[in-house]
């Protein structure tokens, strides 16, 4: 732990893990395992996704939310089997909510996946929202990047539809897609904080039913105040805003062309991106098509806008941070536990002898003491 | 070095097999299991062994309990077995069998590597309790 500065993690490839091995040999049982041990935090699954790194980044990710039923699961069961007749392979991984109480859970989404049961070459993976505290996002993150290094070209990731946890979805998938069903006008409303802002692509499925019509006018009329009220905002100014904090200035992100159309992420001068609105009814496989080319001209506008790059390094910003957050967490709690555990604070606390300003400060000290020192030595 | 606690969840697979059109039973266990506190995939009716092993593999689940009341269950299970052992998940999947099972049948589906039949008389905490105490010790 001590052995100065090893920030390369390991670079060859003959002692990759067994279960690494075979998973990029293209073991279904391996991804499968991967993804539990993921799941589980078991011990070492840290390692297991360090390995899975190298692998990754050449699936395109695609996130779908929207309320629950809103059809999210049959329009991804047609989606996996469009793609799969273009001779792409797809993996999905569905979260469901699970209980608070017990932690148990009714994952139900695979009942929906009946175009593409027989196929392997669709990994369908339910997983349930755990504790929910970040850890969601930390797992599907890293189950996101199993299917990835195992070669799939398309991931999908479907959420739960009910809430905040839906937001952390962007800083996962490379398209987001928002299911809106019709007739859900005050529901439109209600999402505007969040969802709306979210969204590359708004789908108005279940278009066959009433009110759909006036639906998607209703989201259009939505998207243009949007456009009017704030300039350059929404997805496109969170992305560029957090790529600065991540990885201070890149020029090199996006120095494709000399010229004009890919001046890249921080140029100002990129259209912004205007999220169309599909219809579909997902049932009966129309609008299919429609839906994937919007997404390919999406992911099109990502590459040559240079915001793809962005959103890596946005992503990888952020998941740097979030680990060296449970990271810190951990080596405080030791600290803590090391010291005795916080009984006798919190008694003191209580008797008004101190306050929790000033034992967190304690505790701290000598932490913060010993990465100064550190620090120092170093310049 | 962290010392990570993990959170480990026993997660099951209740699945149909055949043409079997009755899944009462299957709903009730589902949600017992989920009150249990094990994470639950339902397979939905009228699904094939292909698929089940399908499900049960790509979930990597700890146990598959398999509920039959059609009476196929001679045809069914055995091949559900072998799909499990093609893609190297028979070892360390804990399979149940719940529905009704004639007890001439029962010896056969035991050495096709079934761990435990669970009859029409089978209480739900018999069932969760064989689950925790057999679910089996992942690598």
């Amino acid at each position: 732990m001590t052995s100065g500065d090893s920030e390369n993690p390991s670079e060859s490839t003959d002692d990759l893990d067994p279960l690494i091995a075979d998973l990029l040999d293209g073991r279904h049982r391996a991804l499968a395992r991967t993804i539990t041990k993921i799941e589980n935090r078991s011990p070492g699954y840290r390692d297991l996704v360090s390995q899975l790194h190298a692998h990754t980044g050449d699936a395109d990710v695609i996130g779908i939310t929207g309320s629950p039923g809103a059809g999210k699961s049959t329009l991804v069961d047609k989606l996996a089997a469009t793609y799969r007749e273009a001779g792409l392979t797809v993996g999905v991984i569905a979260i469901d909510p699970a209980s608070p109480f017990t932690g148990g859970a009714v994952l139900g989404d695979r009942i929906r996946m009946a175009s593409n049961v027989g196929d392997m070459d669709v990994f369908f993976r339910s997983m349930s929202a755990r504790g929910t505290l970040g850890g969601l996002s930390t797992a599907t993150t890293d189950a996101v990047k199993a299917l990835d290094a195992f070669g799939k070209d398309k991931v999908i990731v479907e959420t739960v539809g009910a809430g905040q946890n839906e937001v952390d979805i962007v800083r996962t998938a490379d398209t987001v897609v928002v299911l809106v069903p019709p007739g859900s006008g005050d529901d439109v409303q209600m999402l505007k904080a969040g969802i709306l802002e979210i969204a590359d692509l708004f789908v108005v499925n279940k278009a066959d039913l009433d009110g759909a019509d006036r639906t998607v006018s209703e989201l259009r009329e939505m998207l243009q105040l949007r456009d009017g009220e704030v300039e350059a905002g929404g997805h496109h100014g969170f992305a560029e805003t957090t790529v600065d904090v991540g990885g201070g200035t890149g020029p090199e992100g996006g120095g494709v062309g000399s010229d004009g159309a890919a001046e890249g992420a921080d140029a100002e001068g990129v259209e912004p991106w205007d999220p169309p609105i599909v219809e579909t009814v997902a049932d009966r496989g129309e609008g299919i098509d429609d839906l994937i080319a919007a997404m390919d001209d999406h992911r099109a506008y990502l590459v040559e806008s240079g915001q793809l790059e962005a959103k890596a390094r946005t992503r990888y910003a952020d998941e740097i941070r979030t680990l060296l957050r449970e990271d810190a967490r951990e080596l405080l709690a030791e600290e803590i536990e090391a010291r005795g555990g916080l009984d006798e604070r919190v008694d003191a606390v209580l008797r008004r002898e101190t306050d929790p300003y000033t034992v967190a400060e304690a505790v701290l000290e000598p932490l913060a003491d010993c990465v100064a020192g550190r620090r120092e030595s170093r310049e | 070095m962290s010392a990570e606690q993990g959170q480990r969840q026993i997660r099951c697979l209740v699945a149909k097999v055949g043409l079997d059109g009755h899944d009462r039973g299957a709903h009730v266990i589902a949600r017992a299991l989920r009150d249990a506190g094990f994470e639950v995939i339902y397979s939905g009716l009228h699904r094939s062994p292909d698929e089940v092993v399908q499900a049960a593999v790509q979930e990597d689940v700890d146990v598959l309990g398999i509920s039959i009341l059609s009476g196929a269950h001679n045809t069914l299970v055995p091949k559900i077995m072998d799909g499990l052992a093609e893609y190297g998940a028979r070892e360390d999947t804990l399979v149940l069998v719940g529905g009704i099972i004639p007890d001439d049948d029962e010896e056969r589906l035991r050495e096709a590597g079934v761990a435990e039949i669970f009859g029409p008389g089978a209480s739900m905490d018999e069932m969760i309790d064989y689950i925790r105490a057999n679910a089996p010790e992942r690598r």
